[in-house]
């Protein structure tokens, strides 16, 4: 096709949630957590109710100092009894609000945050394939658990707080106000530079806090490097370089936070700074009022006092705005994965469910560029009849992997359509289609557990004995009998405690088992010795009768024993047909590939 | 390390435990922040007797003459502003100083985790998930050290607490110690929050981990849960997790809900408590009026010390438990040791003699029984077993991943026990059978941060024909690969991990089946390579291999079946001398005829 190939939209890159401002951040997470709307009145109220109580033993105090104590008959025991058991009250009230706000914080945001956590990580599987590798394992992994739990931190302690904050903040200026507006607007120009500087300070926090969470993604990934690679590490004594790589990346980490902190420490310090300006203004236009005005030493002195319960919740606030921009950017990071769009199309319920039986394959001009990229697949054209088995050989790089994918759907072709039964995959519902078309990709990925276990991800109810019958069916229930503990073998991470042979069998086990009506073989036996090999060949021969097979193996026996066989060479199709024919075809890309296989198995 | 028996009375003092040694590790900081502390401390002091100097000099006097001099509003000023901005260099002094340490403490132990991780052998690795590995690092590393933030703060307010009581006794002993009678409650009350929340905090802890480990296996794994449409049940699986840390988390949040207004209001109480005792003394005549105010008041300024001593304890069950969990990782013990042997400064081959060899993963079922071997220098060995009969696990003792239970592996005359560190990788390399690659450049990928000019690398890569895929990355050996090397189809992976062997010219080249990705023809030139160009042919060569090429290139052919070398000779002699080997080896020329035939029949 001659039109130009649109900007590739099978790789849109994971979001970093960096763009999320801090409103929408907290809308957002509302939106994906309802949880934390529940009841939210009514913590509020304890919130106010317990915050309170920081008042209750001074205003109590004063009360008895000045009534009880230097009660103008001398002290009245009763007096302080009755204040007495009144403040205790008080005291054991807004304790219990406070016990009963806490709670209740904690469970609505801790149920809100687990809700989004297990969104957040379904979502991620739900994201296309190249979607997912844009973002480093270690740094997805931190973006469901520690930033989450950095989150948790603030939704506790912050949130309600600042609101609690800002309430006393404004009841304390009506007040002032009520008092005197000319020293209510002197407290209130003394914290203007402050309120002003917030959005500043706000802005460099929030920078500074993003530098820190994807300080934290590089610092995971490279711990991760001799955690994961730590063979490669060891046998070539690179334990140097990268303990160095770590070094650097902890030394970042714990820059960027520093970084971050001088301007946590900065905003902080300045509303000390204005509380006592703030102070001193109110006493020396309180005392220039005075000669002008109605003022009094006493009202001077109550302002102040008033001034200190405007300065308390003032710093308290600007302290969780501070603190807040950590956990933000540690939400908006969350929230990004959930806004990043699964933008292989979902059909969802109106898409078409496959029928079983046997499935035909259409490629229509599927051209397909992997992000950023040259062309990989260019205008493949082919159909697969239902029923026969294809082997699909190349060189390596040529797109064989690339082919598979597009066919499982694990990506869609920038150009083109792949079609199952005549249905554009796009439009097969996700379940039907994974029901029907299984890959086992060409790396083989096992779950820390047992080989039953790994197994059942094919079939979820499979009994043992179905189990068993599948490996005889496949021709390895040798193996799987050779083996001490049998199905209840543990396989190791990534199923590391499994020779690699051993692994593929697994895979193919469990893709078996799955029973698709396509299957697509991906070197799902490269690293079997050559007579289980053969041997599963021949297995394989008779299961797929009544399906569709796509086997893509530099091992040229399975192309021999194919149907038909697809030659892909620098992403086009150039021969298709049975081995027999494309043999003879000289000169051709098919014809050398089998010339060297020959020479490499009968050198004697 | 969940033994909660041993933690409950003594997380305190392990808290103070795990703290000074913060505090031996960064004495400095430590004495700036607590510097800057016990500056704020004295200054929020102060400030009040600066307000009471302010009305005592200048507000009360202006009223009465109604009169001012400019001086002394200007002294009011100065005073007022002088404690705010020393109060702000406090301020900055402690959270700056308390941030920075607790940064570098985190980078200190994270420093030693992960030199763990290098240094720990590979049987251990298998033993503990990726994902525990990453929140050992991380998350316990972070909370272990979270008590350092609040402990600044702490000491200074303990400072201004002495100066408080030591004036209450001044004041009036009964009255004071009424008063500090709260702290035996300050006690009780805190040991009693240790004993309930510290087995809640260690489960939340470990709940992390377990997140971690789950969301780190099912992204490594995604390829997979996608294929077979598993989304739902992994989604299951870490939801299942994900609420059960929430649980854990609410009932620690309650503890912490009872815990923290308690001590909130604890010093509250104790006021009312004086108060209550000190009218009493008044009315009896036993004290005056003025020392129930100062004690009542001396006993409001103690109450915010208590409070931030009680975030300081609050702390600590979570401390304690991260440092426990690092601390084990910590004390690890069983890194390879190393002997003082060098080998010899040569280029020419290595001789390895492996002399009955035993290794088992588990004892009941040996692997390796009485193996020997010996590759001659220069020469090629091709090993041959079938799937799972210990080929890998025999390389990996080659290179020293794993010690052997029995018997030795020398190096030119040498144990392999015996040699020093760094000696084995410089002349001994492995290419394992599942291709790694870092996170890194294709040059970073290839010399693994040697430092080798571009010549050789280029070199290597077109030895294993990696040249011609690598000039076509858009920047060329400076192209990043992605983690784990996501953007190369399998074979170029392999290619690129063959190259990193070659470059580093070992004396001894070991093979493990590096080649099964590649197409026959592109083999049958890397292997032509390296039959002429292991650096004038002089290396030494162990290649695990099924391929009739790759064996017939061997000077001599091991074969390996149950555990022990039972076959060796030219490729000719063993088909010759075993049945099991032909069968083995010769798979695919028994069959390839009658499949052709099948696959021309249907197809035209
Ligand atoms: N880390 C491990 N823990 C426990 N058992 C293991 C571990 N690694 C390998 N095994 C077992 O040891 C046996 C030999 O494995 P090994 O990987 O050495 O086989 P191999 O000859 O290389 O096979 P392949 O040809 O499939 O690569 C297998 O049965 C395997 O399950
Ligand atoms: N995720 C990716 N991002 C960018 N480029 C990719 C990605 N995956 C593969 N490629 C490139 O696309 C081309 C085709 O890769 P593909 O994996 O389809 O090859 P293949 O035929 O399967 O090779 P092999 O036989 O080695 O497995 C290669 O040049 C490869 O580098
Ligand atoms: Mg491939
Ligand atoms: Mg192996």
């Amino acid at each position: 096709m001659s039109t130009t190939a649109p900007a590739a939209t099978a790789g849109t890159k994971m979001d970093s949630g960096e763009d999320i401002g801090a409103i929408a951040t907290i809308r957002l997470g509302m939106k994906y957590s309802p949880e934390l709307r529940e009841g939210i009145g009514l913590t509020m109220l304890f919130a106010i109710i317990s915050s309170c109580g920081q008042i209750v033993v001074p205003i109590a105090v004063q009360q008895t100092l000045d009534r009880g104590l230097n009660a103008p008959g001398g002290p009245r025991l009763d007096y302080v009894a009755w204040m007495g058991v009144l403040a205790a009250v008080a005291i054991g009230l807004t304790s219990w609000a406070s016990y009963a706000m806490t709670t209740r914080l904690f469970t609505t945001s801790e149920h809100g945050l687990a809700t989004l956590r297990t969104k957040a990580f379904r979502h991620v599987h739900d994201l296309p394939l190249l979607t997912q590798n844009t973002e480093r394992r270690g740094a997805l992994v931190s973006r469901v658990t520690t930033d989450v739990d950095q989150v948790s931190q603030f939704l506790v302690f912050g949130g309600l707080i600042f609101v609690v904050s800002i309430g006393q903040m404004l009841v304390a200026t009506v007040l002032m106000l009520v008092y005197s507006w000319e020293l209510a607007a002197v407290v209130w120009l003394a914290f203007l530079p402050l309120f002003l500087s917030i959005r500043w300070f706000q802005k460099k926090l929030s920078a500074a806090y993003t530098v820190v969470r994807h300080q934290v993604g590089v610092l995971l990934g490279a711990i991760s490097e001799p955690v994961v690679g730590a063979a490669v590490v060891r046998s070539y004594g690179v334990e140097d370089r990268t303990q160095a790589r770590i070094d650097t990346a902890i030394q970042d980490w714990q820059n960027a936070y520093t970084h971050a902190q001088t301007y946590t420490v900065t905003s902080f310090s300045l509303g000390g700074l204005s509380a006592g300006l703030a102070n001193a203004g109110v006493i020396i236009i309180g005392v220039l009022l005075g000669f002008t005005g109605d003022m009094t030493p006493g009202k001077v002195l109550a302002f102040a006092f008033l001034v200190s319960l405007f300065v308390g919740p003032v710093q308290m606030g600007t302290q969780i705005l501070t603190d807040a921009q950590n956990a933000i950017s540690s939400w908006r990071r969350v929230l990004g994965i959930l806004e990043t769009p699964a933008d292989l199309i979902d059909p969802g319920p109106d898409g078409e469910v496959l029928p079983r039986g046997p499935i035909d394959v259409r490629f229509a001009d599927v051209t397909f560029n992997y992000p950023d990229g040259p062309p990989v697949l260019r205008e493949v054209d082919l159909a697969i009849d239902a029923g026969t088995r294809v082997a699909i050989v190349g060189e390596t790089g040529s797109g064989k992997s690339t082919f598979a994918k597009l066919l499982t759907r694990l990506m869609d072709p920038v150009d083109g359509a792949v079609l199952l039964d005549g249905v554009d995959v796009r439009r097969i519902e996700p379940r039907s289609l994974r029901r029907s078309v299984v890959l086992v990709p060409q790396e083989g990925f096992l779950f820390d557990d047992t080989i039953a276990a790994n197994v059942r991800y094919g079939r979820l109810e499979a009994s043992e004995a179905e189990i068993r019958e599948s490996a005889t069916q496949l021709g390895i229930d040798d193996w799987l009998d050779g083996l001490p503990r049998g199905l209840h073998t543990q396989v190791g991470q990534r199923g590391e405690s499994m020779s690699a042979g051993e692994r593929q069998l697994v895979a193919l086990l469990r893709a078996h088992l799955a029973d698709p009506d396509l299957l697509v073989l991906d070197e799902a036996t490269s690293a079997v010795d050559p007579a289980l090999e053969m041997q599963i060949g021949r297995a394989l021969e008779r299961l797929m009768q009544s399906r569709t097979s796509v086997t893509i193996a530099h091992r040229l026996s399975t192309a021999e024993g194919a149907d038909e066989v697809i030659v892909v060479d620098k992403g086009r199709v150039v021969q298709r047909g049975p081995h027999s024919v494309l043999v003879t075809q000289e000169g051709s890309v098919y014809a050398g590939l089998h010339a060297s296989w020959i020479a490499q198995h009968s050198q004697v | 390390m969940t033994d909660d028996a041993d933690s409950k009375g003594t997380t305190t003092a392990d808290g103070f435990r795990v703290l000074w040694v913060g505090v031996k590790r960064e004495p400095r900081v430590f004495i700036v922040a607590t510097l800057g502390a016990v500056l704020f401390g004295v200054l929020t002091v102060a400030d009040a007797w600066v307000l009471g100097w302010s009305t005592q000099h200048v507000l009360i006097p202006a009223f009465d003459t109604g009169e001012i001099g400019t001086d002394l509003l200007v002294w009011v000023f100065v005073l007022f502003m002088s404690v705010a901005i020393l109060r702000a260099i406090g301020i900055v002094a402690r959270r700056l100083g308390g941030g920075i340490m607790y940064y570098r403490m985190q980078s200190h132990t994270r420093r030693g985790v992960t030199r763990q991780y290098l240094a720990l052998p590979m049987e251990w690795h298998q033993r503990h998930p990726t994902g525990q590995l990453l929140s050992n690092a991380y998350s316990d590393v972070e909370a272990a050290w979270s008590p350092i933030m609040p402990l600044p703060m702490a000491l200074g307010t303990v400072v201004m607490m002495v100066v408080a009581v030591a004036q209450m006794f001044v004041a009036d002993v009964v009255m004071a110690i009424v008063g500090l009678l709260v702290f035996p409650a300050v006690v009780v009350a805190n040991l009693l929050y240790q004993r309930y929340a510290s087995p809640l905090m260690t489960r939340a802890q470990g709940l992390r981990a377990e997140v971690s480990e789950i969301a780190h296996e099912s992204f490594d794994g995604a390829m997979v849960v996608k294929t077979l449409g598993r989304e739902v049940e992994e989604t299951d699986r870490f939801r299942a997790k994900a609420q059960e840390l929430r649980d854990v988390n609410i009932r620690a949040g309650r503890i912490r809900a009872v815990f923290d207004p308690a001590l909130a209001s604890l010093p509250g109480l104790g006021v009312l408590v004086v108060l209550a005792v000190g009218v009493s003394r008044v009315s009896s005549g036993a004290t005056s009026a003025g020392d129930v105010v100062t004690i009542a008041y001396l006993l409001t300024i103690v109450s915010f010390p208590i409070r931030a001593i009680g975030w300081l304890l609050g702390e600590f069950p979570r401390s304690v438990v991260g440092y426990r969990r690092a601390k084990a990782v910590l004390d690890a013990t069983g890194a390879m040791s190393f002997g003082p042997d060098e080998l010899p400064r040569t280029d020419a081959g290595a001789l390895l003699q492996v002399e009955d060899l035993h290794y088992s993963y588990d004892p009941d079922n040996p692997l390796l029984r009485g193996l020997d071997l010996e590759v001659k220098p220069g020469r090629t060995v091709a090993l041959v077993g079938a799937t799972a009969s210990g080929k890998s696990t025999l390389t990996s003792l080659l290179s020293r991943l794993v010690d052997p239970d029995a018997g030795a592996i020398r190096l030119d005359g040498r144990d392999l026990r015996t040699l020093r560190k760094g000696e084995l990788p410089r002349d001994v390399a492995l290419v394992p059978q599942t291709a790694f690659m870092f996170d890194d450049t294709v040059r970073g990928n290839v010399t693994l941060g040697a430092d080798v000019p571009d010549e050789e690398v280029w070199s290597a890569l077109r030895t294993s024909q990696a040249d011609g895929f690598v000039a076509a990355l858009p920047d060329g050996l400076d192209t990043k690969l992605g983690e784990r090397g996501t953007s190369l189809s399998g074979g170029q992976r392999q290619r690129l991990s063959l190259a990193r062997a070659l470059v580093r010219r070992p004396r001894l080249l070991i093979l493990d089946d590096a080649t099964s990705a590649v197409d026959p023809e592109v083999e049958a030139r890397i292997l032509a390579s390296l039959r002429d160009d292991v650096h004038g042919a002089a290396a030494s060569l162990l290649v695990v291999a099924y391929r009739k090429a790759t064996i017939s290139l061997a000077d001599e052919v091991a074969h390996l079946e149950g555990g022990r070398i039972v076959g060796r000779g030219t490729h000719a002699e063993l088909l010759e001398s075993s049945p099991a080997y032909a069968h083995l080896v010769n798979a695919y020329e028994v069959d390839p005829e009658g499949s052709s035939v099948d696959a021309g029949r249907d197809n035209a």
